[in-house]
């Protein structure tokens, strides 16, 4: 057990990337019941925003928190413009198809996104710009806390308290939940679906573009088919805490993040790709709503 | 049976002999339909028994109690929306045929006799109730009233020997009502069938039930021939509330 | 029509089709070939796929899991035999190349059987996910098994050579198009007529009410484990023949979006229509390569933006699929009658009568 201080902490700073990243799948999921399956591209462009965003800006060089500032903000901005574009065009006339129908849409748009980006940014990986710099701050006799790590966790803590505030205290994050117990009451209730939709998805957006410029920083490679894994997996634990429930995402996330982590350190690294549906299907055998969903029983 | 701390219906118990047809009435959320549900498996009683011929449905899947020969129609109809008018009834029909996956491929002797059969019987279910000539039609095409004689005649392809209807009745309008008496007392010789039923129209029930029993808050109140129903102090009760004379004092101002 | 004909005299059909493959033979290009056999795989793909999406009403996302056992266990008994037996060739090669895809489908009905439990508790989007779930962890196992390649992928795999009947050749393609298209035919006949039978109605009532059809007597969980097993069934056979035509195995070739390709073709022809899929496997199959000639022109590989823009599009003007649940002849009944109504119409028109409006 001499290394499990490092590997929690590791396993702690990946969920909360993943958190971030399920956030969006599960907001999406719970107010139009639908696998937004891309959401993992809107991310992968999020990071290429940030790094164009970089290269223009000149602030390949430039350490420091406003460099760093200024990439949060143009991803997230791209992030949120492009949810909303995808709402909007692709996900908004679909709005009382048959849920196939919207969910390959989900998958087209996905592949545009992520074909569009082979052949826009190249097939190539790109170096992420180190806005921050990665030293050691805290050293234990186990384990080394980096300033990236306390990044990591700090960003995510902040995004998730004002999502919470946006959420329980404003009134549009009453109108979102609402909308997401029951879209067509909500409506009668003076709230407009579309617009709440469309928050919905520009808010979503938002937290993936946070999640992308974490990612880039610690992770420093961007390409276009980037987001899939990460996707995957953070898709994942959201149905894993119940898809359609905020602190289940989180919750699901974390979970992911630390046993993924501890398979690798423990046990061996070439399945770290399956042991995130492993566990999922095993959840899922015995609370089939996942962790803290709650499964509807359908009246006669 | 219990629904987390809500008592849908306690300490019932009530019997039915082959060939009966009884009725079973209570205000709205009385847990009339719950009855149905629990008798046809769909929940599983938290306690008690419900025994069926001999055989006790406890742990009975509900399409292992239809193969014993309980069927039911749905309140909120519950057709197969996407399948035709026969297909509804062919589907119901399944259960009698003993052909395998590899018969059905093949198009073997088996297969096309058990079909047949099926066949015949949809058909001839179908002529009792004059809806023959909308066969291929699709189920959700069917105006209400029909849908809901094509709940029965589904119920019915089943081959039960007791079927339990539930408020076969809702949305018709009287001439189709009188129709629909007539045809459950028909098909009920015919198919020597055990009738439960559930409905809210006074005269369907007190015209066609020899026996009335009444659900209030999930408890039998009442119970007995149609006469001793309607002269039931606890009946009048439990539909109007015990102080059911007022509240007629103050409509009628 | 000819899709009728297919149901009732398979067996015709598939003889009248093998002309046509001779013709290919002689006429086609090794490329072009190799697309027509790809087409009919993915036929197969879609039309097993249907049976549990479009007809039973259970949402997969992990044919492609499917498809890499089938492929995988073809390989490595083709690949045992070879080096244990002894090459098969001759007259034996078509009946051993055939009894190695229903082995191969046979193990991945097995699997099926395995996934389709699950699919007892969970609905919708849970069973796709745990679907997609099992069909990654396959992938995963496939690249960490070292004896079957691993990441390097599976090579070399063992196929039927040449056949010399006397003085007469038969070519490997034409061998491969005779039992491609024996298995489409087999496919498509087993699910057209299951579906028509007491078993197949029984997955349409879980698709359309899985209580009503309890009520009525059917075993549910039977016959969505059933769906599942006789689709992967298929999507089994349609990897062993995959297998023996590319000659090349990789865990990547299996991935999420093989998946997806057979969901688009079922979504694409129509949930519940098998000539739908039909149609909607060559279109998916051959849209890229139309698409060619574009990226000549722009220089850059736009086909693929292009196919997935195609698909939006098609999801957002005709939700239902190419077909609806309905199947091709149905569509041409219709057509003709609507055809029939005009031309009266119009003919009434001509002799000076008014004309009954339609409604």
């Amino acid at each position: 057990m001499q290394d499990f201080a490092q590997h929690f902490i590791n396993g702690l700073s990946l969920g909360s990337i993943y958190a971030l990243i399920a956030l969006g799948y599960t907001m999406v999921y719970g107010i139009l019941q639908l696998i937004n399956f891309a959401h993992s591209d809107v991310y992968m462009m999020g990071a290429f925003c940030s790094y164009y965003a970089a290269r223009f800006l000149n602030l390949n060089d430039s350490q420091g928190l406003p460099s760093f500032v200024v990439l949060l903000m143009s991803s997230i901005i791209g992030c949120a413009i492009l949810g909303f574009l995808i709402e909007r065009l692709a996900y908004r006339p679909l709005r009382n198809a048959p849920k196939l129908n919207v969910l390959i849409a989900a998958i087209g748009v996905s592949l545009l996104l992520q074909y569009t980006g082979q052949s826009v940014f190249g097939d190539d990986p790109k170096v992420f710009p180190t806005v921050l710099p990665n030293v050691p701050v805290l050293e234990g006799s186990s384990f080394t806390v980096h300033s990236l790590d306390l990044v990591v966790l700090g960003v995510t803590l902040l995004t998730l308290l004002v999502l919470n505030l946006l959420i329980f205290r404003t009134r549009i994050g009453m109108a979102m939940r609402a909308v997401s117990q029951n879209m067509r009451v909500a409506s009668l209730m003076g709230v407009n679906p579309n617009r709440i939709i469309s928050a919905t998805f520009i808010l979503g957006s938002a937290l993936a573009g946070v999640g992308s410029v974490l990612v880039g920083l610690k992770y420093p490679k961007v390409e276009p088919l980037m987001g899939t894994m990460i996707g995957m997996k953070a898709f994942i634990a959201a149905v894993l805490g119940g898809i359609g429930n905020l602190s289940g995402a989180v919750l699901g996330a974390v979970l992911m993040g630390l046993s993924e982590e501890m398979v690798v350190g423990y046990l061996s690294s070439t399945y770290r790709d399956a042991l995130a549906f492993g566990i999922l299907i095993a959840v899922l055998i015995f609370k089939p709503a996942g962790l803290l969903g709650r499964s509807a029983t359908e009246k006669v | 049976m219990r629904f987390g701390g809500l008592k849908a219906i306690d300490q019932l118990s009530f019997s039915i002999a082959p060939g009966d047809l009884i009725g079973l009435i209570g205000p709205n959320g009385a847990g009339k339909t719950t009855v149905f549900n629990v008798v046809t498996g769909i929940y599983q009683p938290t306690f008690g028994e419900v025994v069926f011929d001999n055989h006790s449905l406890n742990d009975l899947e509900p399409y292992q109690v239809s193969r014993l020969g309980l069927t039911r129609t749905f309140q909120n109809i519950r057709l197969f929306q996407d399948l035709s008018v026969l297909e509804n009834i062919l589907t119901a029909a399944a259960q009698h045929v003993s052909y395998g996956l590899a018969d059905a491929v093949l198009h073997t002797r088996r297969f096309e006799t058990q079909e047949k059969a099926n066949l015949d019987l949809a058909m001839s279910l179908l002529s009792i109730f004059h809806l023959e000539d909308k066969k291929d039609a699709p189920a959700t095409a069917l105006p209400y009233g029909e849908q809901r004689k094509l709940e029965i005649v589904r119920a019915l392809a089943t081959k039960p020997k007791m079927i339990c209807l539930d408020e076969p009745a809702a949305g018709m309008n009287h001439s189709e009502t009188e129709e629909l008496m007539k045809t459950i007392a028909q098909i009920r010789e015919r198919f020597k069938l055990t009738v439960l039923l559930i409905e809210h129209d006074m005269k369907l029930v007190m015209g066609i039930c020899e026996r009335i029993i009444v659900l209030d808050h999930g408890i039998k109140i009442e119970e007995g021939p149609p006469e001793k129903i309607q002269n039931s102090k606890k009946v009048i009760e439990a539909y109007l509330g015990v102080d059911g004379s007022e509240h007629q004092i103050r409509l009628g101002s | 029509m000819s899709k009728e004909v297919v149901s009732k005299k398979p067996f015709m059909f598939f003889v009248a089709l093998l002309i046509v493959g001779w013709l290919a033979d002689l006429v086609l290009n090794p490329f072009l070939q190799f697309m027509i056999l790809l087409l009919m795989i993915n036929m197969i793909l879609g039309m097993s796929l249907n049976l549990v999406n479009g007809f039973a009403g259970q949402f997969s996302l992990g044919h492609a899991g499917f498809m890499a056992i089938g492929g995988y266990v073809s390989a490595s008994l083709a690949e045992i035999w070879w080096s244990r037996i002894g090459a098969v060739g001759g007259l034996l090669q078509i009946p051993f190349f055939i009894g190695l895809a229903l082995i191969a489908g046979g193990a991945a009905a097995l699997a099926g059987w395995v996934v389709g439990l699950p699919s007892l508790r969970l609905k919708g989007d849970y069973l796709a996910i745990v679907t997609l779930g099992f069909a990654e962890i396959i992938r995963v196992i496939l690249l960490n098994t070292e004896a079957v390649g691993g990441a390097r992928g599976f090579y070399d795999i063992k196929g039927p050579g040449d056949l010399r009947l006397g003085p007469l050749v038969v070519s490997q393609f034409l061998q491969f198009f005779a039992m491609t298209l024996f298995w489409v035919i087999l496919c498509f006949v087993t699910i057209w007529r299951l579906v028509r039978s007491a078993h197949g109605r029984g997955f349409l009532s879980v698709r359309d009410d899985e209580i009503a059809a309890q009520a009525m007597g059917i075993n549910t969980t039977q016959a969505k484990v059933r769906a599942f097993a006789l689709s992967s069934f298929f999507a089994g056979v349609a990897g062993s023949i995959f297998a023996h035509n590319v000659g090349y195995l990789s865990p990547s070739s299996f991935g999420f979006n093989r998946s997806v390709d057979a969901v688009i073709i079922v979504v694409l022809g129509g949930m519940g229509s098998l000539s739908g899929s039909l149609l909607a496997a060559t279109l998916v199959t051959l849209i890229p390569e139309l698409l060619r000639p574009v990226q000549d022109l722009t220089g850059v590989d736009v086909r693929m933006i292009i196919y997935s823009f195609l698909l939006i599009l098609m999801m957002i003007l005709r939700p239902a699929g190419l077909c609806g649940s309905h199947e091709l002849p149905e569509i041409w009944k219709k057509f003709a009658l609507t055809r029939r109504a005009w031309a009266a119409k119009n003919m009434a028109g001509r002799q000076g009568r008014p004309s009954v409006p339609r409604v």
